[in-house]
């Protein structure tokens, strides 16, 4: 079936260099540097990414980094707990905003 | 074959190779290694003596090589013991490393491994842990720790729910009590002569953790938890064999697995697998390469000795390995053995 995401992309991502090579070779140095053990384990950091995944709902970034959580350690307590900070900042995200539509019907209304 | 099997077909060995070895995009192992320089893939000396004394195993855990179970009938005899033995004392192998099914359920383990201490050799027993706390067999915790055997026990994780479903309901609490009485008896604290380290293996088609991450791991949750001690954590990578392969293929996960392994190829661990200073011995006496081949049943090349009874140490030096495509195990990444990564 057609659809926008094929999983076997995924492992496509590195013919973006097709178009910039340069850009390509910097954004994959960053990249790697980014996932090295720092003041972060790199088991934490792929936890983190496992939540940016899911708030930014890239199914490529969920695949890799479910894949990348579990080789660094994880179990699956762990990552659900990361997905529902990402969905509690993302909901709490809209909620906030809640105070703004306060705000303007607090203007508009007597 | 195992009646608990999770596919029968597969718990046939030329079954399991046609699978592993069939023809596709896959690059060929042996020439894989070859591609590194060193020409093929060639043992050392023979430096571990690796005996399978037996297929039954109280457990049926979902990924096991072996297929072993309760209903397991392949038991070493004494005879093929005493083939071992006589083996041992004419060689320059130092150590033997027991392994099944549980090895504690062969009847004569007592008595092998009293005699393997007689000729000085160090003994490790690959014990699943709920062994030794199960009716007729509580003993067999003193006589390892009388005998100073090395005791390597899986664990796959550090909590109930993820070690259960892997090994079977119940198994993860049994191995916390039996954890509790080797410790007691001295083994896995940092003081003691008594080695105790636990393994590691992915609950799934994905590579292992880094080895000294994870122990950390281990060693602070098992404390915090149950004020356990071991000595070390190794970490073990799934090998497309027995009830793993029926569990790659069943889940669609097979060419997925595989393309991981193949990618995450590494010359210096192929250069270290644990092939080139093991030799394994089969339950019935037959002599492999390592103790993957054993269960995929393919024979020692080049007209080697093929039986433990015909054990020639000599022969077995230098010899070329036979390889499939399942040696992409214990090449990925970090590597993989029985004593954890090799690179």
């Amino acid at each position: 079936m057609e659809t926008y995401y094929n999983p076997e992309d995924l492992a496509k991502f590195d013919s973006m260099k097709e178009g910039n090579p340069e850009l390509w070779k910097k954004f994959s140095a960053w990249y790697g540097a980014v996932f090295e053990e720092g003041a972060l384990s790199e088991r934490e950091k792929s936890l983190i990414a496992l939540a940016v995944a899911h708030a930014v709902q890239c199914p490529y970034c969920i695949d890799a980094y479910t894949t990348a959580c579990l080789e660094k350690g994880s179990n699956l307590e762990q990552m659900t707990e990361a997905v529902h900070v990402a969905s509690a900042i993302r909901g709490g995200a809209s909620l906030v905003h809640g105070v703004q539509m306060k705000n303007v019907n607090s203007k508009l209304t007597m | 074959m195992s009646e608990e099997a999770f596919g029968e077909a597969l718990a046939n060995a030329n079954e399991q190779l046609k699978i592993i070895n069939q023809p596709g995009d896959l690059p060929a192992f042996q020439k894989k290694f070859e591609d590194i320089g060193e020409g093929k893939l060639k043992a050392t000396t023979v430096e571990i003596l690796q005996i399978n004394v037996g297929k039954m195993c109280n457990q049926v855990c979902k990924h096991c090589h072996v297929d072993a179970g309760p209903d397991r009938k392949e038991i070493m005899a004494r005879e093929t013991m005493l083939h071992c033995l006589n083996a041992l004392s004419g060689s320059g192998i130092q150590t033997v490393d027991l392994t099944g099914g549980a090895p504690e359920m062969n009847p004569d383990f007592r008595w092998f491994v009293s005699e393997i201490k007689k000729i000085n050799k160090h003994v490790i027993v690959r014990s699943n842990l709920t062994i030794l706390v199960a009716n007729g067999f509580e003993d067999i915790p003193e006589f390892l720790a009388k005998n100073k055997v090395e005791v390597v026990s899986s664990l796959p994780y550090y909590s109930a729910s993820f070690t259960d479903k892997q090994r079977g309901e119940g198994v993860f609490d049994k191995s916390i009590l039996a954890i509790k009485k080797l410790n007691e008896l001295g083994y896995g604290k940092e003081e003691s002569e008594l080695k105790f380290n636990l393994v590691f293996n992915p609950m799934g088609a994905f590579l292992p953790p880094k080895q000294e991450a994870l122990e950390k791991d281990y060693k602070r949750e098992l404390w915090n938890k149950f004020g356990l001690v071991f000595n070390n954590l190794y970490t073990i990578t799934n090998l497309p064999i027995s009830r793993f392969l029926d569990y790659l293929v069943e889940s669609g996960n097979y060419e997925g697995y595989m393309n991981k392994l193949v990618s995450a190829f590494n010359p210096s661990a192929a250069l270290n697998v644990m092939c080139r200073n093991t030799i394994s011995v089969g339950w019935d006496g037959q002599i492999y390469d390592c103790d993957f081949n054993q269960m995929l049943e393919m024979s020692l090349l080049n007209g080697a000795p093929r039986n433990i009874k015909d054990f020639k140490y000599e022969m077995l030096n230098y010899r070329e390995i036979a390889t499939g495509q399942h040696c992409y195990g214990c090449t990925a990444g970090a590597g993989s053995s029985c004593g954890g990564v090799i690179a």
